[in-house]
């Protein structure tokens, strides 16, 4: 029997001809990750470990992202222990605020993720390189310390299920919407422990920016992985970026696959997520009646200079409503100095918005817009857990950046079209 | 239920899951989708001390849950305990709240991994969550691989850990692991 891209990847770096589900590696890993949250306690478990370097510096990315700028003296003793064991270990890839960005954006756009890679990051969300055809998985601080000392993780391959796409994308539909639409028919345990392989006609034509979306939840579905097989568009984006080549792989014809899960995209409409999980979906046309407090736009899932042209299309000469914090946090320097000379910014601010530095910041409550008792959000990030952005008793709806921007605009729960 | 506090000393490391010694304690029952959010909230997690995190352990489920429990209590919970983040710092606050294990019909991969490395066990059992109560006396045997729930009289049988994970686990976890390895 063939093999799943998954499997293909996963074969390659633990020196075997072939693998399949179910089956222990220890595989080498070509990035190891970690961000101002996870790898203090990496940090520290590298210490009892009791090597004095890591496996090899050059694999290791560390980046400044969640609680930056530093929201207080606890983030910022973490954020310098980060910064001295950089610098003790030889970290290159380590990076500074005003230089970095959300983890998930910043090393796809340092073309530092080649297709066929071998991925892990202390982060859940690692799973979002699955768009450029590599296999990334989220883990612990101690899994990821224990690769940076030996640059191999034990894992078991997991078994594929294979999400089909057909149809054309409507309107005001996206790669969030056709994730939530996923999430919602299978579940928040859906895919628990199991690779997503994202194909179909749809998917051919989707931008590479809907498929980062796309595979940056597939953990939402409790997914290992998420992935799409890579192609030009893989290509087009990582030109110029100064990566290395990598492998284009493709699942076999024969290959073995769980289950298959056949969505048509032709009649759907922008899908928002209800509190307070990921697979409480619903067309945004049966919400119209949600008041809202809060928009943000954003994050490691829609915070892609493409999310903000679409932000700013819907908001162009219009205004957030009085009741709305209108929130966008482009998700590197990169993207933000980008969207500043398009003059999105300008949109931005004629709206009403609180334009941020590239941070994680509200979408996991940390800092930049936390949520009051009773107050509800609609954000372009990928949770909404209870608390997540602040008070248990906040809400979150989660949605994609132009149901985002029209919420905004209306002061409740918008269709983009009726912006 | 005695109302104490005990938060495990920050100072103490990982310590190993002995695979053939039973635990007691009393249930403290949670629902399906348990997400790292409420074992432990994101604004938190500016320490990795064990103590500290114990403070706001399940916090997201309602506040003062270190202050109800008492050392050697047990977690129970339905499907996907653990989903969401990757943040360690969920199995470690709640090791050092003093819970001795975590039961559930399921679990989300990271915290699964989490929990083994960081030394707190966590035993996968089919129709746990919905068969114990809140304050239920539980005993788990891993010699037979059975909970008993000591209260209302009802067995439970779980899967042993595969070979792999047992030699990690054997080993203290996977640092003392690694350090084995060489």
């Amino acid at each position: 029997m063939g093999m799943t891209i998954t499997e293909k990847i996963i074969a390659a770096h633990c020196g075997a001809q072939s693998v399949c589900p179910g089956q222990y590696v220890l595989a080498e890993c070509d990035l190891m990750m970690g961000h101002d949250v996870t790898a203090p306690p990496a940090i520290k478990v590298f210490e009892q470990i009791g090597r004095p370097r890591v496996s090899d510096p050059d694999r290791l990315v560390l980046v400044n992202d969640h609680f930056v700028p530093n929201r207080d003296v606890a983030s910022a003793e973490q954020a310098k222990a980060m910064r001295e064991f950089a610098a003790a270990q030889g970290v290159k890839k380590y990076f500074e605020v005003g230089r970095s960005g959300v983890c998930h954006v910043l090393l796809p756009e340092k073309g530092l993720v080649a297709p066929g890679d071998l991925v892990i990051g202390a982060d859940s969300h690692t799973c979002t390189y699955g768009a450029l055809g590599a296999f990334s998985t989220g883990v612990g601080s101690t899994d990821l310390a224990a690769a940076w000392a030996t640059g191999k993780m034990w894992m078991k391959v997991p078994p594929t299920i294979r999400f089909e796409y057909s149809g054309k994308m409507p309107e005001w539909v996206y790669g969030k919407d056709l994730i939530l639409e996923t999430i919602g028919r299978i579940g928040v345990e859906g895919a628990r422990y199991k690779a997503m392989e994202f194909c179909g006609e749809t998917v051919k034509d989707l931008t590479i920016y809907d498929r980062f979306t796309m595979a940056n939840m597939a953990i939402e579905a409790g997914g290992k992985n998420g992935i799409f097989e890579p192609d030009e568009k893989v290509r087009e984006f990582l030109a110029g970026r100064g990566g290395r080549e990598g492998a284009y792989l493709a699942s076999d014809p024969d290959a073995g696959y769980e289950s298959t899960v056949r969505v048509d995209v032709s009649d759907l409409q922008p899908v928002v997520a209800c509190p307070s999980l990921p697979e409480n979906t619903k067309p945004v046309s049966e919400l119209s009646g949600v008041e809202i407090d809060q928009v943000v736009i954003g994050s490691c899932t829609n915070g892609w200079l493409d999310d903000l042209r679409l932000a700013a299309r819907v908001l162009k000469g219009k205004k957030a409503a009085p009741r709305v914090r209108l929130i966008i946090i482009p998700a590197t320097q990169g993207i933000w100095k980008a969207a500043m000379k398009e003059g999105l910014f300008d949109i931005f601010a004629d709206a009403g918005a609180a334009v941020s530095t590239p941070t994680c910041g509200p979408c996991l409550g940390g800092h930049m817009g936390i949520l009051a008792a009773g107050e509800v959000a609609v954000s372009t990030t990928n949770r909404n857990f209870v608390g997540r952005m602040g008070h248990p008793q906040s809400q979150v709806y989660l949605a994609n950046p132009a149901v985002a921007a029209a919420s905004a605009i209306a002061g409740r729960i918008a269709h983009p079209a009726n912006a | 239920m005695t109302r104490r506090r005990f938060v495990q000393s920050a100072s103490k490391g990982s310590t190993a899951m002995n695979a053939s010694a039973a635990i007691k304690g009393n249930a403290w029952v949670f629902g399906d989708h348990v997400d790292t959010d409420v074992i432990i909230p994101a604004t938190y997690l500016v320490t990795s001390d064990p103590a500290q995190l114990a403070l706001h352990c399940m916090e997201g489920a309602g506040p003062g849950f270190i202050d109800k429990i008492s050392p050697g209590d047990i977690i129970v919970a339905g499907e996907n305990f653990g989903c969401g983040s990757s943040r360690e710092h969920a199995p470690i606050a709640i090791k050092g709240a003093g819970i001795s294990c975590v039961l559930a019909d399921s679990f989300a991969r990271i915290f699964f991994r989490n929990a083994v490395n960081i030394g707190l066990p966590v035993f996968e059992v089919a129709g746990i969550g919905k068969g114990v109560a809140d304050g239920d006396s539980l005993e788990i045997l891993p010699d037979s691989r059975k909970v008993r729930n000591l209260t209302k009289g009802a067995e439970f049988d779980y899967e042993p850990y595969p070979d792999f994970l047992n030699e990690i686990i054997s080993a203290g976890g996977l640092i003392q692991w690694v350090r084995k390895k060489g």
